[in-house]
C-alpha cells in the first residue's frame, strides 16, 4: 500500500482489461473450480469419443457374462444384467445424459432470457402477461411439473428435453426480468436514449452485455439440477427407452440387481453425482469470479 | 396491513384458477385417446359415447374445464380409470403417508441445516465453514434416488439392518407411531432430507456470517452484550428469510418425493403418481398434481403471511 504511494510514477501503467478477461483470470486462480472444470471436460471428451475409447459395443449382451463384479478379467467394472461390459456403457451413457442434462438449460436461458429481456425492457402490460404466466409455473415444485409435463406427454428423449425445458424457463425469465429492470433505469441508457439512439441499439449495446453475464451465471447453477432431474425421469421410465444407455435408465434397470451385485449398480448414480457436484462448485467458482465487489 | 392481507389472499384465486387450467390441460398432452385404456378393443360405437358422456368428454372444451372446476371445489376429482375408485380417495389414502415420509425428513432436514448453517456462519473462513459448505455441496448435489439406492445397499443388502422396501412389516401401507414402522421410514427421510439440509444450510450460512458482519452487532458487542445475546439478535433477524425457505422446501420435498418413494416403495403420493402415469390414468395424474400444486400455494400463502406478521420491517405495497 505504502510502497505504491510512494513510487507513484515508477509502477508502468497496466493495459486496461476487459471484463470477462479479468473474471476469467479470477477463475482461473481458483483451484477447486478448475479442478471441476477439469473433471467435466475429461467426462465429456470420453463421453464424444466413447465409439473409440471404449473396450466393447454398449449393446453387446452376453448370457454368460451376466452381472460380473467390479474387478472382473476383460470388464474392469463388471457387466450389467444382460452381461453388457459397464465401463463401455458409463462411457455411453454419458452422451444421452450429458445432452438430457445440459440441453434443457441452453434452451430455457435462450427463450427465458428473451421473454425476461422483453419483460423487464418493455415494462407495462407486457411485462404483467409475461410475469403473470411465470408465476402459474412457479405455483408448481419443479420436480412436480417435470413429472407432470413428462407423463402426460409419456416416455422418450424429446419429450423429456421439452418438459425439462419448460420447468427451467420461469426461474430465468425471472432472473434476466429483474436484472433488465434495474439495467434499463440506469443513467447510460437515459444518456443513450437523449442522444437519440433507438429500442434496438439499446438493447443491444447497452443492455444485453450487462443482463447476458447474471443470467448465464444463473443458468449454471441449474444445470446440476437439470441433470439430476433428467436421469430422475429416465430412472422413473420416462426418459430414453432401452437398450439405450443413459445413467438414470442403467441405475433403474440395474436397481433389481441391488441384491446380487450392489456395487456395479450403484456406479451410474456416481457418475450423475460426479458431474453434477463438479457443475455446482464450477458454477460457484464463476459466481465469485464475476463478483467484482469482493 | 389488512389492506396487504385481503390482497394476497385475493391473488391466490387466479393463481389457483390457472393452476387448475394447467392440470386440467394435461389431458391434452396426452397421446391417444385416455379413454382407450379403459374400453376393450372390440367395443361398440354406443359404448364409447356413452363413456364419452360419462367422463364428459364430449363437451366443448371450456364447459368441460368449468365442469372439472366445479366438481373440484366440492372435492370430486372425478374416478380413477385403472382403480374404479374416486381420485379423492386415492389421494386421501397416498396423502397421509407422504405427510408421514416429508414430516421426518423436514425434521431431519431443518435440524440439520440450522445448526451447519449457524455454525459455518459463525466461524466463517475456518474449516469448519470449509466442512459445512461441502457438506452443503454434496447435499445439493448428489441425485437422492441413486443415494436411496446406496443407502440400501448399505443397510439392506451389506449390513442387514433396515428394511429395503415398504412401510411396514406384510407390506401394510397404515402408519403407526411404533418401531416396527419406524424402522422402514429411517432410510427414504434421511434419503429425501439430503436437499432440504444442503439448502438450509447454505441460506443460514450466507444469512448469520451477514449478519454478524453488520455494524450493529459490533455496537451490541461493544455495549458488553453477552454472546447469547447476540444470538438472539441473528436469530430474530435471519428467522422470516429461514422461515420463507423452509417452508418452500417443505412444499418441494411434498410434491417431490415421487422419486424417493419410488426407490424404496413408499405408498404415497409419488407412488400414485408413478401408477397413473404408466396405467396412464389420466384422471388420478390431474387429480394428484393439482392437490400437490394447490398445497404448495396454500403453503407458499402461509408463509408469506406468517413473514409478515413476525418481520415488522416487510411493508408489503
Amino acid at each position: 500500500m505504502n510502497l505504491t504511494a510512494t513510487l507513484p510514477a515508477v509502477v508502468p501503467a497496466r493495459p486496461a482489461q476487459g471484463y470477462w478477461r479479468s473474471v476469467l483470470g479470477r477463475l482461473v486462480r481458483d483451484k477447486v473450480a478448475m479442478f471441476c472444470a477439469f473433471m467435466l471436460l475429461a467426462i465429456v471428451l470420453i463421453a464424444i469419443f466413447a465409439p473409440w475409447l471404449a473396450p466393447y459395443d454398449p449393446a453387446a449382451a452376453s448370457m454368460l457374462k451376466r452381472l460380473q463384479p467390479i474387478g472382473t478379467e476383460g470388464h474392469l467394472l463388471g457387466t450389467d444384467e444382460l452381461g453388457r461390459d459397464l465401463m463401455t456403457r458409463l462411457m455411453y451413457g454419458g452422451r444421452l445424459s450429458l445432452v438430457m442434462g445440459i440441453g434443457p438449460v441452453v434452451l430455457a436461458f435462450v427463450i427465458g432470457s428473451l421473454l425476461g429481456v422483453t419483460a423487464g425492457f418493455a415494462g407495462g402490460m407486457v411485462n404483467t402477461s409475461i410475469m403473470r404466466t411465470v408465476d402459474v409455473f412457479y405455483a408448481f415444485p419443479s420436480v412436480l411439473l417435470a413429472i407432470a409435463i413428462s407423463g402426460a406427454l409419456g416416455a422418450g428423449l424429446v419429450n423429456a428435453l421439452v418438459s425439462l425445458t419448460i420447468v427451467f424457463i420461469p426461474p430465468i425469465v425471472r432472473v434476466a426480468e429483474s436484472v433488465t429492470t434495474q439495467v434499463r433505469s440506469l443513467d447510460y441508457v437515459e444518456a443513450a436514449r437523449a442522444s437519440g439512439a433507438g429500442n434496438a441499439v439499446i438493447i443491444r449495446l447497452h443492455v444485453l452485455p450487462n443482463v447476458v453475464g447474471p443470467i448465464f451465471v444463473y443458468a449454471t447453477g441449474l444445470v446440476s439440477v437439470s441433470l439430476i432431474l433428467a436421469s430422475g425421469l429416465s430412472f422413473l421410465g420416462l426418459g430414453v427407452k432401452p437398450p439405450l444407455a443413459e445413467w438414470g435408465l442403467m441405475l433403474n434397470t440395474l436397481r433389481a440387481a441391488i441384491y446380487s451385485n450392489p456395487w456395479v449398480a450403484a456406479l451410474p448414480g456416481l457418475m450423475i453425482f460426479t458431474v453434477s457436484i463438479c457443475c455446482n462448485l464450477l458454477s460457484d467458482g464463476l459466481r465469485q469470479a464475476m463478483d467484482v465487489t469482493r | 396491513m389488512l389492506l396487504y392481507l385481503i390482497k394476497r389472499l385475493l391473488y391466490v384465486v387466479p393463481i389457483a384458477l390457472a393452476v387448475s387450467a394447467v392440470c386440467f390441460s394435461l389431458v391434452f398432452l396426452a397421446p391417444g385417446d385416455p379413454l382407450s385404456a379403459v374400453l376393450p378393443a372390440d367395443a361398440s360405437t354406443e359404448m364409447v359415447e356413452k363413456l364419452k358422456a360419462d367422463y364428459g368428454f364430449d363437451k366443448p372444451i371450456p364447459v368441460q374445464f368449468a365442469r372439472w372446476v366445479g366438481r373440484a371445489v366440492q372435492g370430486d376429482l372425478g374416478t380413477s380409470i385403472a382403480t374404479g375408485r374416486p381420485v379423492a380417495i386415492e389421494i386421501g389414502r397416498a396423502i397421509s403417508n407422504t405427510f408421514v415420509l416429508a414430516f421426518f425428513a423436514c425434521a431431519i432436514g431443518f435440524t440439520l441445516g440450522l445448526f451447519f448453517g449457524t455454525v459455518a456462519g459463525y466461524f466463517q473462513g475456518t474449516w469448519i465453514d470449509k466442512l459445512v459448505t461441502a457438506i452443503a455441496v454434496a447435499g445439493v448435489s448428489v441425485p437422492h434416488y441413486w443415494l436411496g439406492m446406496v443407502l440400501v445397499i448399505v443397510f439392506s443388502v451389506v449390513l442387514n439392518v433396515l428394511p429395503a422396501v415398504g412401510m411396514g412389516a406384510d407390506g401394510s401401507s397404515q402408519w403407526a407411531w411404533d418401531w416396527e414402522h419406524l424402522r422402514f421410514v429411517i432410510l427414504p427421510a434421511i434419503t429425501l432430507s439430503m436437499i432440504p439440509t444442503g439448502i438450509i444450510t447454505r441460506t443460514v450460512r450466507a444469512l448469520v456470517a451477514d449478519i454478524l458482519a453488520r455494524e450493529f452487532v459490533a455496537a451490541l458487542r461493544g455495549k458488553g452484550l453477552t454472546d447469547r445475546g447476540v444470538f438472539m439478535h441473528v436469530v430474530k433477524n435471519a428467522g422470516p428469510t429461514t422461515l420463507a425457505v423452509m417452508g418452500v422446501q417443505l412444499g418441494y420435498l411434498l410434491g417431490g418425493s415421487i422419486l424417493v418413494e419410488t426407490v424404496f416403495s413408499w405408498p404415497g403420493t409419488g407412488f400414485l403418481l408413478n401408477t397413473a402415469i404408466f396405467q396412464r390414468d389420466v384422471p388420478l395424474l390431474q387429480g394428484t398434481i393439482l392437490f400437490l400444486a394447490l398445497f404448495f400455494v396454500a403453503l407458499n400463502l402461509i408463509v408469506d403471511l406468517l413473514q409478515t406478521l413476525i418481520d415488522p420491517r416487510i411493508k408489503r405495497s
